[in-house]
């Protein structure tokens, strides 16, 4: 924990310091008559994240803050195989949907999250998978007219939009 | 007595058979629309649009407002069983709404919701009926200092919100308001902050990516954590006894609902604000006034039931500047302003007077659209409960999915997905740290009406700051939000001179 | 369970196998038609003129049922429309045959002043020009200025704290006022807010001291009399505000005539076939009842325009805009 509360701050005063650097390609002074230009507001607010930062480190030195005392480790081995499995599945899927797209990725990811995680049925674990594409197809293609990524399986569906446009 | 008798003919026009039907049909899809993270009254009411041909406009008007009003309602529905807010709206309803769920009382929050919003909804539509004109030129007189000034109380009204980390709680505030800059300055024109040069960033950091990938993915990666992978979360139950004693224990909260009604309908006819500060604000206020300020955000039934009164109240005050000036107040009313176009309605003050069945079409069908919404809502908690007590390993899936095709849909872009799971990957790494999220969140939603007004504001006085003194209801305003910005220094100074020792025990 | 397994992934394996099958059989030899829901992208906000218009082009498509597939709008309004113009260059595949987009006079502005994005508008396909919108001169009738001489001793009384609010920096409004300010003299203050809805409300609530709104987005506040148009930017005078005569009128050369655009393009590489549909479907609907009716009503001018005629359109537009943005210093 003690270490994890360092290396955040770290990682985020150097997001800050980018962030400065990024906000200052818009002028960041105060243009006489108009007040502060483009780039004044994230900057100067970028920069009260960075002064966070140091404020956090030097609570971090002092040992002032309850995680820079805290002995428990941040993350433990359960934890962290529990957070690489969600975290990790639900990345692998919205990377799927770019390729296979929605409707594809969906029910790979309840097959794998049900039954490797969950160790459900395979009846409960089919039928979610199948009725959950299913359901949001009628719900926002046709309901809500909201059209979803579909990658390179989009040609699989012109049948249907014929079929019900 | 001619308003009476106006609306007279409205409720005439609302109670035949097939507007009947639509108002069912509206509030009951309007309900899940709102429940979904990320959809909300806008994606109900833009499918309107089409349907304006097939029914006659004033059957459109009706199914329009049902939708409307039950989009609102849903919108508590996900805020307080998954912990997601589905719009701006409900952000307040998560404080206290997820930690109330978390301890088995979610049918206490969600009938409180429900009632309040009946009450909010109430209150605000008599209001309207009874006062649109003259309170069409208070919207008016709100230019961008007073928009500025507005947006410093809404935050002041919530300097208490973050955690007992300062450091941690203003980098929170900060990270949300830069974050918020990202895309188009409006001022210079330029595009600022496209990281990468990716073309997402072009329309900047919406809210809701923020809000669905800290409360929805982050929220999950945190409940599989503590819940240690497989176990059933929320052990809500529901019997006819509980609904009654729900209702019962309304009498605690009825002073933060109608507080939360009379505020955020004033705060929702304002014209760039719109619901989301009308239901911060009524939250902090409620926790202001309360005896027991502590145990808000620990499971507090007042924090439910202020901003829920508050927002139904305000997204009634919304459509009064959208009427009677033509100003959107909020992306919905946007998509409306857009209907009235189709139905060749002109917005602005004479409205009132030459579409007279049209306005009071709609008034009328937003009392029946209420009185609906919180039946179906009421007769629907059963469900929710049931979705409640799914296995952890079915929910959890499903809540992800949920979020990601809620962080599409806006936007239609997979960018923003992107962002989506990046939030809540580092929302859940950092929350870890005490890092408090709900600054950031609302750092976000005023961010970006704040800097342009403030921006405006200066231009227009040539650069000096007294504008937001000198006019006089910025001025009072800015007052009353330095005076609550003091208000907790004052008492972090008074506890530090009481107990000296206590910065240096470690 | 495992030959449950089995069975369903061989019952998958055959709906796919037979969606397929249906792709590769042959069409109908007939014109060409959209195979799925066309991308209809907008290229401003919610809520503004363009995003009225847009909406209205797709219920009246709906309502003669002009398209097999449902047009779905979409706003992306992002970087003053460059998010917009991006995505329509960047579209592949099928999906160039399946987005069009609702453009106003930020098609021109926006690839001049942001050279980054590598945005040549002359590759983008035309498909139908809707409509011009006109510009007035608009001030608040408490303050007593029914004409032009009266506004131009207004505003150089008040010198830089006349304000003048607008949309957007470097656009339409910032251009009309920058010919304004060097024709008369004056040295007006421009301040940018959010959309036209907002800035005809900063005028009406005399946040503002004048603007140059569209009339769609003054019409409400000037029937109720609270605002009024005391000059036109158009060639001559419009049937709605008849006693707002045009500049050219007055003499003032130094002010041209104005117009915002509202047209539909196509996204760059269309087929031929895509083309066509398309400007059938657009021409279709700048005939009926209800979009010729929205025209009267919201003083729009112009003939429909598509295809070779459009393009030359756009490069003389785009030449105007060039220069004008250099005059002002924008570029």
């Amino acid at each position: 924990m003690r270490l994890a509360e360092l290396v955040m701050a770290v990682v985020m005063a150097i997001f800050s310091v980018y962030l400065m650097w990024k906000s200052a390609e818009l002028p960041i002074g105060w243009i006489p008559r108009e007040g502060p230009g483009g780039g004044a507001w994230p900057f100067w607010l970028a920069t009260g994240m960075l002064v966070c930062c140091i404020a956090i480190i030097v609570r971090w030195i002092r040992r002032t803050s309850p995680p820079s005392r805290s002995s428990e480790p941040y993350m433990d081995k359960t934890t962290i195989k529990l957070f690489v499995v969600g975290a990790g599945s639900l990345g692998v899927m919205i990377a799927a949907i770019h390729i296979i797209g929605v409707y594809f990725a969906v029910p790979l990811f309840l097959l794998f999250y049900m039954r490797y995680v969950g160790r459900h049925q395979w009846i409960t674990t089919a039928a979610l998978a199948s009725a959950t594409p299913i359901v949001s197809f009628l719900f926002f293609e046709i309901v809500l007219r909201i059209t979803l990524p579909k990658g390179y399986s989009e040609p699989l569906f012109y049948p249907l939009y014929d079929f019900f446009f | 007595m001619e308003i009476l008798s106006l609306l007279g003919n409205g409720f005439l026009v609302a109670f035949q058979p097939l507007n009947l039907a639509l108002v069912i049909l509206g509030c009951a899809l309007g309900l899940f629309i709102g429940a979904m993270p990320g959809l909300g009254s806008v994606n109900g009411v833009a499918i309107l649009l089409p349907m304006t041909f097939i029914v006659p406009p004033t059957g459109a008007i009706i199914f329009l407002a049902a939708i409307y009003y039950g989009a609102m309602y849903g919108g508590a529905i996900s805020s307080i069983m998954l912990g997601i807010p589905g719009a701006s709206t409900a952000v307040a309803t998560t404080f206290d709404g997820r930690p109330l769920a978390l301890q088995g009382l979610a049918d206490r929050a969600l009938i409180t919701a429900a009632a309040a919003s009946f009450i909010g909804g109430t209150i605000s539509i008599v209001l309207f009926t009874g006062f649109a004109p003259p309170l069409a030129a208070v919207a008016l007189a709100f230019g961008s200092a007073e928009e500025f000034a507005l947006m410093i109380l809404a935050f002041a009204t919530f300097v208490g919100l973050g955690g007992d980390d300062i450091p941690k709680t203003l980098f929170s505030i900060f990270i949300g308001l830069v974050l918020s800059a990202v895309g188009l300055d409006i001022i210079s024109g330029q595009p600022r902050l496209i990281f990468g040069d990716i073309p997402g960033f072009y329309h900047g950091i919406n809210f809701l990516v923020l809000a669905i990938g800290i409360y929805g993915i982050g929220e999950i990666l945190w409940t599989i954590e503590s819940s240690g992978g497989d176990v059933n979360v929320s052990q809500a139950t529901l019997t006819f006894r509980r609904l009654i004693e729900g209702f019962r224990g309304m009498k605690e909260t009825i002073k933060g609902t109608l507080m939360g009604s009379f505020l955020g309908y004033f705060v929702g006819i304002l014209p760039a604000a719109g619901a989301t500060p009308g239901s911060l604000m009524a939250y902090g206020v409620a926790k202001t006034m309360s005896k027991d300020p502590d145990s808000f955000g620990k499971g507090n039934i007042e924090g439910v039931a202020a901003p829920e009164a508050a927002n139904n109240a305000a997204s009634t005050g919304s459509m009064l500047p959208m009427l009677t000036l033509g100003i959107p107040g909020s992306p919905t009313t946007a998509i409306l302003l857009g209907g009235m176009v189709i139905w060749g309605l002109e917005p602005g003050p004479l409205l009132f007077v030459e579409h007279a069945e049209f306005v009071w079409g709609l008034i009328a069908s937003l009392y029946i659209a209420n009185l609906f919404s919180v039946l179906l809502n009421i007769s629907f908690i059963p469900l929710f409960i049931w979705v409640l007590k799914l296995p952890f390993t079915i929910l959890a899936p499903i809540i992800f999915i949920l979020c990601v095709i809620g962080g599409y849909a806006p936007t239609q872009d997979l960018h923003d997905v992107w962002l989506m799971f990046i939030f809540g990957v580092v929302g859940y790494l950092m929350r870890k740290l005490d890092y408090p999220m709900a600054p950031a969140v609302l750092a976000i939603v005023l961010g970006p009406l704040a800097e342009p007004a403030m921006r405006q504001s200066l231009i227009i006085s040539n650069g000096s700051p007294m504008i937001f003194f000198e006019r006089p209801i910025a001025g009072s305003i800015m007052v009353v939000a330095i005076v609550l910005l003091l208000l907790p220094l004052f008492k972090v100074i008074k506890g530090a001179l009481s107990k000296p020792a206590s910065g240096s025990q470690a | 369970m495992k030959t449950l397994f089995r069975s369903a992934m061989y019952t998958i394996l055959g709906v796919l196998v037979m969606a397929f099958g249906s792709l590769v059989a042959p069409q109908d030899a007939g014109a060409w038609e959209p195979r799925k829901p066309v991308d209809f992208v907008i290229m401003a906000g919610k809520g503004g003129g363009a995003d009225k218009m847009a909406r209205l082009m797709q219920t009246i498509i709906e309502k003669h049922k002009l398209s097999t597939k449902p047009f779905i709008p979409i706003n992306k309004p992002g970087g003053s429309g460059a998010e917009s113009l991006i995505h329509l260059k960047n579209a592949s595949g099928v999906n160039k045959d399946h987005t069009v987009m609702v453009t106003l006079n930020s098609f021109y502005t926006t690839p001049l002043r942001q050279p980054g994005l590598g945005v040549d508008i002359s590759t983008f396909t035309p498909v139908g020009r809707m409509a011009e919108d006109t510009f007035l001169l608009w001030v608040h009738k408490d303050s007593g200025i029914t004409n032009v001489d009266q506004f131009v001793k207004a505003a150089k009384a008040k010198g830089n704290n006349w304000i003048m609010a607008g949309t957007g920096k470097g656009q339409e409004d910032q251009l009309l006022t920058s010919f304004l300010n060097a024709a008369y003299g004056l040295n007006m203050k421009y301040v940018p807010f959010k959309g036209g809805g907002r800035v005809a409300k900063e005028l009406a609530g005399k946040h503002a001291d004048s603007t140059v709104n569209n009339p769609s987005e003054q019409l409400g506040f000037y029937q109720a009399g609270t605002t009024r148009p005391i000059a036109a930017f158009t060639p001559d005078r419009m049937e709605l505000f008849p006693d707002a005569p045009t500049f050219q009128e007055l003499g003032q050369k130094g002010i041209p005539v104005y117009f915002m655009q509202r047209s539909v393009v196509g996204a760059p590489g269309m087929s031929k076939g895509a083309q066509k549909y398309y400007q059938k479907v657009f021409s279709k609907v700048y005939k009926t009842s209800e979009w010729q009716d929205y025209m009267k009503k919201k003083s729009l001018r112009g003939a429909f325009l598509t295809g070779k005629k459009l393009k030359k359109y756009w490069a003389v537009e785009k030449d105007i805009h060039q220069k004008m943005l250099k005059d002002i210093g924008e570029i």
